[in-house]
């Protein structure tokens, strides 16, 4: 099946009730509001091939600390909006005199998105599980509309990155990827990714991607 | 340049074409790596770069709408782009056609929904041969569309002029000098005008003739518009995206 590219102002249907995200009602017609793919199982909805990330609640994020108030980190979350951490937020107590000692300017964390308000005020959160500050590793920055071909049906990419590579990888809905293992091993998972990012809209990308991975890392044996 | 005797000889125009005919045009969507969107436009002698970035953080922070995205938009002529030495950076002529340019998209984008963000639109006109506002919309509006900017629909302009008593197309730049009008426009792809300037003199009639011209020249550029961002992706296109965006809906992929 060929995917449907469509601009803004196409016009994709004529149910109203049928207007998914991406998509707008004008005069009882469905309508294109974004440059994508369109997805028409349930409801009719545009794939942006583009954009920013917007936070929305429940996202799992990896967040650059880039202030520090009397009450909150202010958080870079590679977003038009910066998330705040309160410090009742954070997984241990907190000397509000000395939040530097717990978090300081330029720490890489992984959070959860709690909330964001209607102004576009979100709050993070690192009360959980898998939440926490990341002391090793190194971090990537891939489109974030291209987070899902990373991740694959039903994570099948990133497990098979992973397992094939033995590299600890943490995919962040926001385009941030962080990745812990061996370098080299780290390096060929990073050239993976972006190559996946480029092909994205190319199909059969697992298997391509499979072969790809193994090729490289016989010639890593071998050196 | 002197002024040439006719502008219209024989029915046909000084560079050949006949008064309905758009000059040759040529989009391309996606040209700038640094940019969110981006689009190249030839635009018969005109050449434009366009860029978008954002939705990001206004700044100034007093400009911001706490309901809202602001649109700013900022046409430009490189000195090099006219024959005698462009005095570089911003001037009366280049405000205004800021401003009107940014009212001829900003009623096109949807900007409920980035609140206390902006979106910055750069057209540099690098080569300029007339009708260089027009042009500078059709491809900021392409530039939009590639940064990913959700719009209600793209825009299209193109201007109407009248030479030797005659309604003509997409004037040129001797048409441009010595023509009697020039009427640049934009609509939308419903038919909604979203801007219309005119210097010279049209009668009534003409004035509504050319309006009806200038919009059937804006569906083709419609037309070369959407094929541009097609081709950007065109062929690479797989069923197989279709089950991957599946799992946006789902959280983070995990490990350890």
């Amino acid at each position: 099946m060929e995917r449907e590219i469509v601009v803004p102002g196409d016009m994709l249907g004529e149910d109203p009730k049928l207007s998914g995200s991406g998509t707008y009602v004008q005069d009882g017609k469905v309508y294109s509001a974004n440059y994508g793919l369109v997805d028409r199982r349930s409801s009719i909805k545009v794939i942006p091939l583009s954009g920013r990330y917007i936070p929305a609640r429940s996202d799992l994020v990896i967040g650059k600390v880039v202030d520090v108030t009397f009450s909150n980190w202010i958080v870079d979350i590679n977003s038009p909006y910066e998330g705040l951490l309160h410090l009742s937020e954070f997984p241990e107590r907190v000397d509000p005199a000395n939040m530097n000692k717990y978090l300081h300017a330029g720490e890489l964390i992984i959070a959860r998105v709690a909330d964001v308000d209607p102004t576009m005020k979100v709050e993070l959160t690192m009360r959980d599980e898998h939440l926490r500050i990341l002391k090793q590793g190194r971090v990537i920055d891939i489109s974030h509309v291209k987070i899902p071909r990373v991740i694959g049906r039903n994570g099948s990419m990133i497990s098979m990155l992973k397992k094939d590579l033995n590299v600890s990888i943490f995919v962040g809905q926001n385009g941030r990827i962080w990745l812990k293992g061996d370098e080299k091993k780290v390096d060929l998972a990073i050239r993976t990714i972006f190559k996946i990012e480029r092909e994205a809209h190319t199909s059969g990308l697992t298997d391509s991607i499979k072969d790809y991975l193994n090729k490289e890392l016989e010639q890593l044996r071998n050196t | 340049m002197t002024k040439p005797e006719k502008l219209i000889v024989d029915g046909k125009r000084l560079d050949g074409r006949g008064p309905l005919d758009l000059r040759p045009i040529k989009f391309k969507a996606g040209v700038l790596k640094r940019a969110d969107g981006s689009c190249y436009l030839e635009f018969g002698g005109n050449k434009v770069m366009a860029a978008v970035y954002g939705p990001r953080e206004v700044h100034p922070r007093h400009l911001q709408n706490s309901s809202r995205a602001i649109v700013r938009y900022r046409y430009n002529m490189a000195a090099f782009s006219v024959e005698d030495r462009k005095r570089p950076g911003p001037d009366r002529r280049s405000i205004e056609i800021s401003k009107v340019s940014r009212e001829a998209l900003e009623c096109v984008v949807l900007e409920a929904l980035y609140p206390r963000s902006a979106i910055d639109i750069f057209v540099e006109i690098l080569q300029a041969d007339a009708g260089t506002r027009a042009a500078g919309i059709n491809a900021a509006s392409v530039a939009l569309a590639d940064a990913g900017i959700p719009m209600k629909c793209l825009v299209s302009a193109c201007a109407v002029g009248k030479v030797d008593d005659t309604l003509v197309l997409d004037l040129n730049k001797d048409e441009d000098n010595y023509g009697q009008a020039d009427l640049p426009i934009a609509v939308t792809q419903f038919g909604d005008v979203s801007l219309c300037q005119m210097d010279g003199h049209l009668t009534e009639e003409e004035f509504g003739q050319a309006v009806d011209m200038a919009i059937v020249g804006c569906k083709k550029l419609h037309e070369m518009q959407k094929q541009a961002l097609v081709e950007k992706y065109g062929e690479m296109v797989s069923p197989q995206a279709e089950e991957a965006e599946a799992q946006k809906a789902d959280g983070g992929e995990r490990s350890e």
